[in-house]
């Protein structure tokens, strides 16, 4: 079931065209990725989701209902890209009031508190004020605040930037935890190897249009194919004919370095290593690599940089 | 040392705030300053004093004497509204009293006729100068003045009163001494008015002027005090809710819990009002503590005005919560408010007369004192602590604090409406 709707989203900025005909759906219990290079459309589409932008078409539906401007629904829990906190307020005083703002009270306001601490694991620092936390544990009450009313659909822009590995671990165990229990999660990043890891499908958008959408794996074979990358490293360089008649590539810069696409790694990689001891080198180290998202995404949204 | 003398410039350069804190507030103070004390540029720059005038007298020597206050160009007469009639002394006082005027010059029944039997003579009824003590100029130069008009405006009178006196005590003059003083008194009568070497009537003799302190407050120097908190209070009351509204609004912005905040049922009506209240009550702290604070180290007299004092206070501290809210919601970041908002405030305050009393300053920098928030803030606590005004005469001050403070908040929703939809 679709819970959330986008259809034919515009949005234009004085010159910029920010959104351009977004289409895409989310659903249930699904962590969805919006992935877009820098200037792409995301937040403002995620801001428009919460009905914080006032779009020039197209129509936004949460539940089957239409999203109107200047109202967030009521289901939605919105964690900005900002660290939307108090900091001289602790994080249990920044739950209670962001809780409170939401209409939550009394003994059901602070089983809802107690329970965004334990998610996020602040419980045993509840009490500290939040301008002594440390990066990590600020986006993780960042995310508490967020979930604290208990939304179906939770909108994340950026939850893990600026986070060592320990947190964004704990952030990603916890995102888990609420898509086992149903909620479903649309989550921007620049972490394309987070998104793959952890997101099960991936909706890609630029110039504010999306450009492609769907699994990995649906993304890999309309793109960049299932072939694998194999990189080799020699201890000699190797001849330009034996380079070329290997259908290897080499590197510019160390031509030790050595390239091969293969469609059937089992089948290929044994006889490439045949033909390099053949011509009387000796292999030091191979590696081969899957599509990744990466490469699907620099192949839908090109090299140029957009800053 | 170059390099860092070359960044500095070039940030100096691009940052209009810093420029403009650098060189144009010093200007506008010294502009501000400069018309106040120096007098620059001529004009309606000198303060007139206002006088009220209470002719009970309505002799001759009574009449020249008004006329010639008339006269002076550093006095402006108050007279009885058209169609009243004239002002008596309790009239005179009561203007006084509620602030209408600094000084009344009271000329009691009998003063022509007793001067023109005795003269200076300290033995008869004296002129009655009516004062408020709060300030201390108008009522000395209006004595002086009075004592120069006195001289001037009637020697023939003056002439006459001598003459009667010599006659009491040195024996009736002879008739060639009588026909020459006769026709030596009209051309003192045609002089009067001149304050020339050839007037007569100089000396040492002076009209006798009873000062009376109208406020009769029973403790002069606590309510001088609750003068300069109050003035202090308001400047810094504008500071704090300026500040406060800065924290409330911007830092709100740039860290996302606006945006967090909105996403809620609240709304932006909610929470400028939310943060209105906030900024009000601060600021009614704020005067409390400070004015505390002058109960127990400088005996303001708080607890005896405690009623006016919570009704201005709570006035001034809703109003200054409400430019507060404007200021921060006109301004795009942190430094543009800091810079524009020292300004208005700086200047607010020392034509507001938070710096040093409207008194001071010329007509015209009365008048455009009254544009501004400290004003009126001001004139309310004076009335309170000064003037021992009843709370129902406070209603000029509190109605225009009160409509300052509801357009201030409509302006700042007005302009809050960016953050609100993009």
């Amino acid at each position: 079931m679709n819970i959330l709707t986008v259809s034919d989203a515009r949005k234009r900025y004085g010159s910029v065209q920010a959104l351009d005909g977004a289409s895409f759906e989310l659903r249930t219990g699904e962590l969805l990725a919006l992935l877009g290079p820098n200037g792409a459309g995301k937040t403002t589409l995620i801001r428009a989701i919460a009905g914080r932008v006032r779009l020039d078409g197209g129509e936004i539906r949460v539940f089957d209902r239409p999203v109107t401007a200047g109202h967030t629904p009521r289901e939605l829990g919105i964690v900005p890209q900002e660290l939307a906190l108090y900091p001289l307020l602790s994080a249990r005083e920044n739950l209670d009031g962001f809780g409170r703002l939401q209409g939550l009270s009394g003994a059901a306001l602070a089983k809802q508190v107690d329970w965004a601490l334990e998610r996020t694991g602040l419980h045993d620092r509840a009490g500290e004020p939040v301008k002594q936390f440390s990066g990590g544990m600020r986006r993780r009450l960042n995310i508490a605040c967020g979930i604290l009313h208990r939304p179906r659909i939770v909108l994340l822009d950026e939850p893990t930037v600026g986070v060592d590995p320990q947190s964004r671990d704990r952030i990603y165990t916890t995102l888990a935890e609420l898509a086992a229990e149903g909620v479903s999660m649309l989550l921007t990043t620049h972490h394309l190897e987070e998104a793959e890891a952890r997101c099960s499908r991936t909706v890609i958008i630029d110039h504010g249009r999306v450009i492609a959408a769907g699994t990995l794996s649906e993304l890999v074979d309309r793109t960049v194919g299932r072939h694998r990358t194999v990189t080799l490293r020699v201890q000699a360089p190797l001849t330009a004919d034996v380079v070329s008649k290997l259908l290897l590539e080499a590197d510019e810069a160390d031509p030790r370095h050595l390239r091969s696409r293969m469609t059937d790694v089992a089948a290929d990689l044994p006889r490439l290593l045949e033909g390099i001891r053949a011509a009387g080198a000796t292999v030091d180290d191979v590696e081969v690599r899957g599509p990744s998202l990466q490469a699907v995404f620099i192949h839908l949204t090109g090299r140029e940089l957009r800053e | 040392m170059l390099t860092l003398l070359r960044i500095g410039w070039k940030n100096l350069k691009r940052d209009r705030v810093a420029q403009m804190l650098t060189f144009v507030v010093p200007i506008v103070f010294f502009t501000i300053f400069a018309n106040v004390f120096g007098g620059a540029g001529g004009g309606d720059r000198t303060p007139r004093v206002a006088v009220a005038i209470a002719d009970e007298d309505g002799s001759e020597f009574s009449t020249r004497i008004v006329a010639a206050l008339g006269k002076e160009g550093a006095l402006r007469l108050r007279a009885a509204p058209a169609g009243a009639p004239a002002l008596d002394r309790s009239g005179a006082e009561r203007l006084v009293r509620t602030g209408d005027v600094p000084v009344a010059v009271v000329i009691p029944k009998g003063l022509g006729a007793a001067f023109e039997e005795r003269g200076f003579s300290s033995s008869g009824p004296s002129i009655v100068l009516l004062a408020d003590p709060s300030d201390p100029i108008a009522p000395q130069m209006v004595q002086g003045l009075l004592q120069k008009v006195t001289m001037t405006a009637a020697p023939d009178l003056v002439m006459r009163g001598g003459m009667k006196q010599f006659e009491r005590y040195a024996g009736t003059m002879t008739p060639e001494q009588r026909r020459a003083v006769d026709e030596w008194i009209p051309r003192l009568k045609a002089d009067a008015g001149t304050t020339g070497p050839s007037s007569a009537g100089g000396g040492a003799m002076g009209m006798a002027v009873e000062v009376v302190d109208v406020m009769r407050t029973d403790d002069r120097r606590g309510s001088l005090i609750s003068f300069y908190a109050a003035g202090i209070g308001v400047m810094f009351l504008l500071f704090s809710a300026v500040g406060g509204a800065g924290g409330a609004i911007l830092d709100e912005v740039e860290s996302g819990t606006l945006e967090r905040v909105l996403s809620t049922n609240i709304g932006m009506t909610g929470l400028l009002l939310g943060k209105w209240l906030f900024l009000a009550l601060t600021g009614v702290a704020q005067l409390l503590v400070m004015f505390l604070w002058g109960r127990f180290m400088f005996g303001l007299p708080l607890f005896s005005h405690l009623p006016g004092f919570f009704v201005m206070t709570s006035v001034a501290a809703g109003a200054a919560a409400a430019l507060g809210l404007v200021l921060a919601t006109l301004a795009r970041s942190r430094a543009q408010l800091s810079g524009f908002s020292t300004l208005l405030i700086l200047t607010m305050s020392a034509l507001g007369g938070s710096m040093f009393p409207r008194f001071l300053m010329s007509e015209t920098m009365q008048k455009m004192g009254l544009v501004t928030f400290n004003a009126w803030a001001l004139d309310g606590y004076l009335k309170v602590f000064w003037r021992n005004a009843p709370i129902r005469d406070l209603w000029p001050q509190v109605a225009v604090l009160v409509a300052l403070g509801a357009t201030f908040l409509a302006i700042a929703r007005l302009l809050a409406r960016r953050w609100e939809l993009a």
